[in-house]
């Protein structure tokens, strides 16, 4: 279980994320929404400790994971596996490489420095690359994958990790609908089968309703609402995206997803 | 529907004031600044003598070397500059002024050579391999002690502001006189002068990458070494390689104060006043130089080709 207690960010007088406290069982899925700067960014990366808490506690499985430093705190890092907006693969490096990457926290200094990988390593990370249907592209350089194909190496990456949880910072907002439902599902093929606990920042409601059981509303720093998809009604919503929402939000205009593609604009 | 024209419109004319006065103000800013800069250079040329009269004066001599290099006169011995002339040029060892009188030591010259150019090899190694390890540590975007990144900034600095010729003369006191005081020098300056390039490149890179390792559980290194020396290791190559240039260049200097190289027959020939010697070292320094300097673009371009558009 991951419990957040009164975590707090500020960056100089601005406070990013205010007292957030949260529970979150193990094997759960997970959808923070909020507008842009509603602090949903920094909260995951104050999870696997990329930012500080300038306030409060990370308990993991009863440790404070506050408190760590050093190996142990790298150690929490590779359980926490991170995907990206944009995707953070190393671009000049070939896909392999940058799956192998995953295992980096397992492997001895000089096997760092030389890039020496095990045939094992090896072997399980064109099995990660080719549950994602990536396998054939293993030696092309990063960068010369399109978007959609970059996000599910990062995924990839993340799974040589064997994480216990997953942190996705908006994975599919750079990304045309076709790959976002494909990079969506994989998350949630990694959350059922795998039973990994996935955090995912989504910046469409219609994306989170569908794919997520529980759903985080945040809202300058705060958490605002927090339960299932049917309890985010029209006022819930309007607490979270602020006054702008006070005519209503039309799912349909920002949805991402290929089955609400008839927009009502366009049909009149 | 009267439609004023767009000039005429009272926000269009507000914001021209605005602009305008803004405008005017950084107009004054600079003026200001050019006319300090000019008494700056008035001010120093007065102090180090700088007249535009001597550099008149002395101009019209500029081809005086190099017209008594050609001039007809039959060889006589010892003139003050070699005499380049057609009827003794391709003679024997003998003749004073022929091509083989001027390159009869051509054996030693070419150890010697040799010997410059490993130097700056070795020099080059030595500094590109420092300047690596101390430019991350003196990157901003790596180190989060401002601290440590100004004390490693402020050493690179400091081996690159002593002039090696300086160096050189004190590293061939506890070193002895030959190369290796040399490559000591020339080595600690292209650290300090690699180090900060290198620095700057990596302070350019794209941190996601490194964003992304830390967030695997990767180490300071592991960070480095995936997030970032894949992106920066072609332009690293490339300074190195300019600065290989550069090195070939100071070793035939640096031999002035003993530190080995064609630089230390340079000065023994100048010291003997041995004009032909002379001019045959230089015309051999220039050759060697323009060759590497070639050689080193060719290698270069390939680099920065594989930098791609992304650099």
């Amino acid at each position: 279980m991951l419990e957040l207690d009164h975590l707090t960010r500020r960056f100089g007088d601005k406070v990013a994320v205010a007292h957030a406290s949260l529970q979150i069982q193990d094997g759960e899925m997970v959808g923070i929404i909020g507008r842009s700067g509603a602090g949903k960014s920094t909260l995951l990366r104050l999870i696997n400790r990329l930012i500080e808490p300038s306030e409060g506690r990370i308990i993991a499985d009863g440790r404070d994971v506050t408190a760590l430093a050093g190996a142990e705190l790298r150690a929490w890092r590779a359980r926490t596996a991170m995907i990206f907006q944009q995707f953070n693969l190393v671009s000049r490096l070939d896909v392999l490489t940058n799956v192998l990457t995953g295992r980096l926290n397992r492997m001895s200094g000089p096997r760092v420095l030389l890039k020496m990988f095990t045939q094992a390593e090896r072997a399980l990370a064109v099995r990660a690359l080719d549950r994602l249907g990536l396998a054939e592209v293993a030696l092309n350089r990063a960068d010369a994958l399109s978007g959609g194909q970059q996000q599910r190496v990062a995924i990839a990456r993340a799974l040589m990790q064997e994480p216990r949880i997953l942190l996705a910072d908006e994975p599919i907002a750079s990304l045309d609908p076709l790959n976002a439902k494909i990079v969506m599902d994989a998350l949630a093929d990694i959350n059922r089968r795998d039973g990994i606990t996935v955090l995912t920042n989504l910046h469409t409601l219609d994306t989170a309703r569908a794919y997520c059981r529980r759903i985080i509303g945040m809202s300058n720093g705060r958490i605002v609402f927090d339960g299932a998809p049917e309890d985010l009604t029209e006022p819930a919503v309007r607490a979270i995206y602020g006054e702008h929402g006070a005519e209503q939000i039309d799912e349909r205009i920002t949805s991402t997803s290929l089955a609400g593609a008839n927009m009502p604009a366009l049909a009149r | 529907m009267s439609t004023l024209h767009p000039t005429q419109d009272p926000s269009w004319r507000l914001f021209q004031e605005r602009f305008g006065r803004l405008q005017r103000a950084r107009r004054a800013e600079t003026l200001l600044l050019v006319a300090i800069a000019a008494l700056l250079l008035v001010i120093a040329a007065a102090y180090t003598d700088f007249s535009p009269a001597q550099v008149a004066a002395g101009l019209p001599r500029i081809g005086e070397y190099f017209g008594k290099l050609f001039s007809i006169e039959p060889a006589r011995g010892a003139a003050p500059v070699p005499v380049l002339a057609w009827d003794h040029l391709f003679q024997g060892v003998k003749q004073p002024q022929s091509i083989a009188y001027w390159f009869y030591r051509i054996d030693v010259y070419l150890v010697l050579l040799w010997q410059t150019v490993q130097m700056a090899i070795l020099a080059s190694v030595m500094g590109f391999t420092a300047a690596f390890v101390l430019s991350f540590p003196a990157t901003r975007t790596l180190v989060r002690s401002t601290l440590a990144v100004m004390a490693v900034r402020r050493l690179l600095e400091a081996l690159r502001s002593i002039p090696q010729v300086v160096l050189a003369f004190i590293l061939v006191w506890p070193f002895g006189v030959g190369p290796l005081a040399g490559i000591l020098a020339i080595g600690i300056h292209s650290t300090g002068a690699l180090g900060k390039l290198f620095s700057e490149l990596n302070e350019n890179a794209d941190l996601r990458a490194v964003e992304g390792i830390r967030a695997v559980g990767g180490s300071w290194v592991a960070q480095i070494r995936y997030g970032m020396v894949p992106q920066v290791l072609p332009g690293f190559l490339s300074y190195a390689l300019l600065r290989f240039e550069i090195n070939v260049r100071s070793s035939t200097i640096i031999g002035f104060v003993g530190a080995g190289g064609i630089g230390q027959e340079l000065r023994r020939v100048i010291g003997f006043n041995i004009y032909e010697e002379v001019s045959a070292i230089c015309l051999l320094i220039l050759v060697i130089v323009v060759v590497i300097d070639l050689l080193s673009e060719r290698i270069r371009h390939r680099f920065i080709g594989s930098l791609g558009t992304k650099a």
